[in-house]
C-alpha cells in the first residue's frame, strides 16, 4: 500500500522500458507504428512463420521414420541392401535445380519483374514434374527387378520414403499452381503487394526444404546401408 | 476495400447463412464451441465404456439382458465376453486420451479463447482452423466405425475383399490392442485373433487422422500468437493460459509426426506385408509365420521400435491433455483468490520445463520391455525431475491462494480440486518413475489410478472449471452454481472414492487389463474394494448429467451475465459478451498491464484490467508475485 496512485494520468509511452504503462510493438518485433491496429505487414508475415512451424512437424515426420530406419537396419538379419537406381541421380539434378530457378522467381517477383516471375515459376514447376516422373521410373526400375515394398527391410524404406517425399513434392507443385494462377493480376495495393511476396517467400522455404529433405533421404538410404 | 486490408481487423466479414455460421464455420469462436461438443459427445461415450467395464468387474458372470440386445455378439446371453471386456478398455482409452483430452482443453478453449486474450481478431489461418476440427471429426467418425466394423458381422465382410487383414466381424464390439496399441500384436492382422481385423485397420487411420487435424491446429495456435498479439501484448503480458496453449501446440507440433510416422509404418505392416514391426519366427493361433497365405512370412521387425514411437508421442500427450488445465488453474485461482498469480515468471517456465522435460522421458513407459540398466537410470532421472517445475507449480498456486478471501464459486472449486487432483495422482509418479519399483508395479492397477488422477480427472477438472469459468462470456449466461456445486461436490468425492482404492488393489498386486479376477485366490479378498469402486463410479457418473442438464439448460435459460461478471483482467473480458465477430468490433485493444493486477493498492476497484489507461500499477505488483 505504498504507492499513490494518480487516476488520470495519460499513459507513458517510452519505447522499451519493458513494465508499467509503456508499450511494446505488436508482436513484440519493435514495429514503429502507432496506434491500434496492427502492422500492414503483420498479416504478411504469418504465411512465412506458419511455413516455419509447419516444416517443424515434417521435419519430426521424417527424423521418426529415419530413426525406426536405423533402429531396424542395426537390429535386422534380413537386410538387402539396394543398389541405388540410375534414376534417382537424374532426379537429384531436377530438383537442385528446381531450387535455384524458384529463387530466382521470388527475387524477380521482389523486385517486381512479374513477367520474369511468372515464366521461373512455370520452369520450377516443370523440373518439379520431370522429378517426380524421374522418381516414377526409378520405383518401375525396381519393380521390373522384382522389388516391391515388401520385399525386404531396404525396399520398404526406400519405397515409403521416396514416397512419402514425393506426396509432400506434389503438395509442393500444388502450391506452385497457386501462385502461378495469381502471377499474373496487376496488384498496386502495398498490403496485397506484401502478402504475393510472403506466399511466394513461403513456397520457396517450402519447396528448398523438399530440397534438403531429398538430399538427406537420398544420402541416408545410400550410405547408410 | 483497401482499409480493410490495411487494417485487419473485417478481414472476414461475419457470415449471415446458418451453415455458414454455426457448422462450415471459419470463426474461431465456432469452432472451439464445436470441439467443446465433440468432447461432450466422446466422453459419453468414453463413461458408458467405463460403466460397462465396471458392471462386469463387479458382478462377473451376471447377465444383463439390455447388453444382449446392443451387444449380440459381445454379450451374448447378456454376459459379456472377455473380448468385449478387453475392447471396451481399448476404445475407452483411445477415445478419452485423443478425443476428450486432446480436444476440449486446446482445441476447444484455446481455440475460443487464445485469440481474444492475445488481441486477435481471429485465429491466423482461419481456413485451416475449420479444417482442423472437421478433420478431427472425421477421426472420431472413423474410430466409431472401427466398433461397428468388428462388432457386426455384415458390416465386416463389406471390407473383406479387400485383403485379409480387412475382414472384421470378430464377435467383439471393437479393435483390441489398448489405446497404445502395442505390436506385434496390432500389426499382424486377423491372424492375430478377435478385434485384429478390420477394426484395427480403421483404429490405425483413424489415429493419423486425428494426428493430421491437431498438426493443423498446432500449427495455427503457433503462428497466431506469434504474429498476432496485440499492441502492448508483450510475451510476459501475456495470460498463463496462453503460454499454456502455446507450449501445448509446440508438443502436439512435434509430437504428433512422430506418431503419425509411427501409424504408417504400422499400417504398412498390417495392409502390405511388410516387416517393421513384426519379427522372425513368429507362431500364432497354430500357424508359423510364412506357412500360410494368410499369414505370410515376416522377418527381423522390432516391436519395442514400435513402443518407442509411440512413448515418443505418448509421454508429450500426457502434458498436451494437461497442460491447458494448469494454464486455466491459474488463471481462475488469481480471478476467486482476488491476488496476482505468485510467481507470474516461474510459472512460466515452470509451463516450458515440463512441455521440455516431457520429450526426454517416454522411456518411464518401457522399464518393464527390456531396457538396458543405464537407460532405465537416465530416464528415472529424468522423469523425477519433472517433479521439480511441477512443485513449483503447485507451490505457486498455494502462494496465489495464501492469505487471500476466496470467491468461492463452482468454477473455483473445480479449480481447487485441478490442485488437489494433481498432487494426489502426481505423488505416485515419483514412485512410478523409478525402474526398481515400476518393475513390480507397472502392470497393476496403481499404474491405472495414477493416470486416471492425474492425467484423466485432473484434466477434466480443469475443463469443468474453465466451461463454469467462461460459460457466462461463451453464451451470455451463467451456468447454474447450485446444481454447479452439487456436481462439483459429488464428482470431487467420488473420483477419490473410484481412484484410491485402485492404489491398494495395485499394490496388493491386481493386474490391469484383465476382464475377471475369479481364478486368482489372493484377490478374493480385494472384492469388496472393486465393488465399491464401481458403486462409486456409478455415481459419479450419474451425476455427471446433472452437468450435462446445466450446460443445455444454462444456454437457453441461465442467468444474464454481464461483459465482465467476475470481475476479471484480461481482455475477453473487455469485449461484449458473447464476443462479437471479429472479437473486438473493429477496433483492437491496446494493453498496459500484466494479466493479473488485482487488489492493486490505490485503485479505484481492486483490479486494473490489462486495458485500463488511466490507472498506473506499482512497480513490485502483479507478475513479481512480492507485492507488499
Amino acid at each position: 500500500m505504498a504507492t499513490m496512485v494518480t487516476s488520470t494520468r495519460p499513459p507513458v509511452i517510452k519505447k522499451g522500458s519493458g513494465r508499467g504503462p509503456s508499450l511494446p510493438g505488436p508482436n513484440g518485433n519493435g514495429s514503429k507504428r502507432r496506434g491500434p491496429l496492427p502492422d500492414p505487414d503483420s498479416r504478411a508475415n504469418r504465411y512465412r512463420i506458419g511455413m516455419w512451424v509447419g516444416l517443424a512437424s515434417i521435419a519430426m515426420m521424417f527424423t521418426s521414420l529415419s530413426s525406426a530406419y536405423i533402429v531396424r537396419y542395426a537390429s535386422a538379419n534380413d537386410w538387402l541392401p539396394l543398389a541405388i537406381p540410375r534414376a534417382m541421380f537424374a532426379s537429384t539434378a531436377l530438383i537442385l535445380i528446381s531450387s535455384v530457378t524458384l529463387e530466382l522467381a521470388r527475387r524477380k517477383l521482389k523486385r517486381s519483374f512479374q513477367n520474369a516471375y511468372t515464366r521461373y515459376l512455370l520452369l520450377t514447376a516443370l523440373l518439379g514434374l520431370a522429378f517426380l516422373s524421374s522418381q516414377l521410373i526409378a520405383w518401375r526400375q525396381l519393380a521390373r527387378q522384382g522389388i516391391y515394398l515388401a520385399s525386404n527391410p531396404h525396399s520398404s524404406f526406400f519405397y515409403l520414403l521416396t514416397g512419402a517425399h514425393a506426396v509432400h513434392l506434389l503438395g509442393g507443385l500444388l502450391a506452385l499452381g497457386f501462385l502461378w494462377v495469381r502471377s499474373r493480376r496487376v496488384l498496386s495495393e502495398p498490403a496485397l503487394i506484401a502478402r504475393r511476396q510472403a506466399t511466394a517467400d513461403a513456397v520457396t522455404i517450402y519447396w528448398h526444404f523438399m530440397d534438403g529433405l531429398w538430399i538427406y533421404l537420398f544420402l541416408l538410404l545410400f550410405l547408410w546401408r | 476495400m483497401s482499409v480493410e486490408h490495411h487494417e485487419g481487423v473485417h478481414r472476414h466479414p461475419a457470415p449471415t447463412g446458418f451453415i455458414r455460421k454455426y457448422i462450415f464455420s471459419v470463426d474461431h469462436k465456432v469452432i472451439g464451441i464445436q470441439y467443446i461438443l465433440l468432447a461432450l459427445a466422446a466422453v459419453a461415450v468414453g463413461m458408458v465404456m467405463s460403466l460397462l467395464m465396471r458392471l462386469n468387474l463387479s458382478w462377473p458372470g451376471t447377465s444383463w439382458p439390455i447388453l444382449e440386445t446392443l451387444f449380440p455378439t459381445g454379450a451374448p446371453g447378456g454376459v459379456m465376453n472377455p473380448e468385449f471386456y478387453l475392447s471396451l478398455v481399448t476404445m475407452h482409452g483411445t477415445i478419452m486420451v485423443f478425443f476428450v483430452l486432446t480436444t476440449a482443453p486446446q482445441g476447444g478453449f484455446g481455440n475460443y479463447f487464445l485469440p481474444i486474450q492475445i488481441g486477435a481478431e481471429d485465429m491466423a489461418f482461419p481456413v485451416l482452423n475449420m479444417m482442423s476440427f472437421w478433420v478431427t471429426l472425421l477421426g472420431f467418425i472413423v474410430i466409431l466405425l472401427a466398433i461397428f466394423v468388428e462388432g457386426n458381422q455384415s458390416l465386416g465382410q463389406l471390407f473383406a475383399g479387400l485383403g485379409p487383414s480387412f475382414a472384421g466381424g470378430s464377435g467383439t464390439v471393437g479393435p483390441i490392442g489398448g489405446w497404445t496399441g502395442y505390436a506385434p500384436l496390432s500389426a499382424l492382422g486377423k491372424i492375430a485373433g478377435p478385434g485384429q481385423g478390420a477394426g484395427m485397420n480403421l483404429w490405425v487411420i483413424s489415429i493419423a487422422i486425428f494426428c493430421v487435424g491437431s498438426l493443423l491446429g498446432a500449427l495455427n495456435f503457433i503462428t497466431t500468437l506469434l504474429n498476432m498479439r496485440t499492441k502492448g501484448m508483450s510475451l510476459m503480458r501475456m495470460p498463463l493460459t496462453c503460454w499454456a496453449w502455446f507450449t501445448t501446440a509446440v508438443l502436439a507440433l512435434l509430437s504428433f509426426p512422430v506418431l503419425l510416422g509411427g501409424g504408417i509404418l504400422l499400417l504398412l505392416d498390417r495392409i502390405a506385408g511388410t516387416s517393421f514391426f513384426i519379427p522372425s519366427g513368429l507362431y500364432v493361433s497354430g500357424l508359423l509365420s510364412g506357412s500360410n497365405p494368410n499369414f505370410p512370412l515376416h522377418t527381423g521387425g522390432s516391436p519395442i521400435l514400435w513402443q518407442h514411437l509411440f512413448w515418443f508421442f505418448g509421454h508429450p500427450e500426457v502434458y498436451i491433455a494437461i497442460l491447458p488445465g494448469m494454464g486455466a488453474t491459474s488463471h481462475i485461482l488469481a480471478t476467486f483468490a482476488r491476488k496476482p498469480v505468485f510467481g507470474y515468471r516461474a510459472m512460466v517456465f515452470a509451463i516450458f520445463a515440463i512441455g521440455l522435460l516431457g520429450f526426454f522421458v517416454w522411456g518411464h513407459h518401457m522399464f518393464i520391455s527390456g531396457m538396458s540398466p543405464y537407460s532405465a537410470i537416465a530416464f528415472s532421472v529424468l522423469t523425477l525431475s519433472i517433479g521439480v517445475p511441477s512443485a513449483v507449480k503447485t507451490f505457486n498456486w498455494l502462494g496465489t491462494l495464501w492469505g487471500s478471501r476466496i470467491r468461492f464459486t463452482t468454477a473455483m472449486l473445480f479449480a481447487l480440486g485441478f490442485v488437489s487432483l494433481f498432487v494426489a495422482g502426481g505423488i505416485t509418479g515419483l514412485i512410478l518413475g523409478q525402474s526398481s519399483l515400476d518393475l513390480a508395479m507397472h502392470d497393476t492397477y496403481i499404474v491405472t489410478a495414477h493416470f486416471h488422477l492425474v492425467m484423466g480427472v485432473a484434466s477434466i477438472f480443469g475443463m469443468f472449471a474453465a466451461l463454469y469459468f467462461w460459460f457466462p462470456k461463451m453464451f451470455g449466461r451463467f451456468m447454474n452454481e447450485g446444481l454447479g456445486k452439487i456436481h462439483f461436490w459429488l464428482t470431487f468425492v467420488g473420483v477419490y472414492t473410484i481412484f484410491v482404492p485402485m492404489h491398494i488393489m495395485g499394490i496388493v498386486g491386481m493386474p490391469r487389463r484383465y476382464a475377471s479376477f475369479g481364478e486368482y485366490e489372493f484377490l478374493k479378498t480385494l472384492h469388496p474394494l472393486v465393488l465399491l469402486v464401481s458403486v462409486a463410479a456409478i455415481i459419479t457418473i450419474s451425476a455427471q448429467l446433472i452437468f450435462y442438464f446445466n450446460v443445455f439448460w444454462s444456454i437457453f435459460k441461465g442467468k444474464k451475465a454481464s461483459d465482465n461478471p467476475w470481475e476479471a483482467t484480461t481482455l475477453e473480458w473487455t469485449t461484449a459478451t458473447p464476443p462479437p465477430h471479429d472479437n473486438f468490433a473493429g477496433v483492437l485493444p491496446t494493453v498496459y498491464h500484466g494479466p493479473y493486477e488485482f487488489a492493486v493498492p490505490g485503485a479505484p476497484r481492486d483490479f486494473v484490467m490489462q486495458t485500463d489507461i488511466d490507472t498506473e500499477v506499482p512497480s513490485g505488483n502483479g507478475h513479481n508475485g512480492h507485492k507488499h
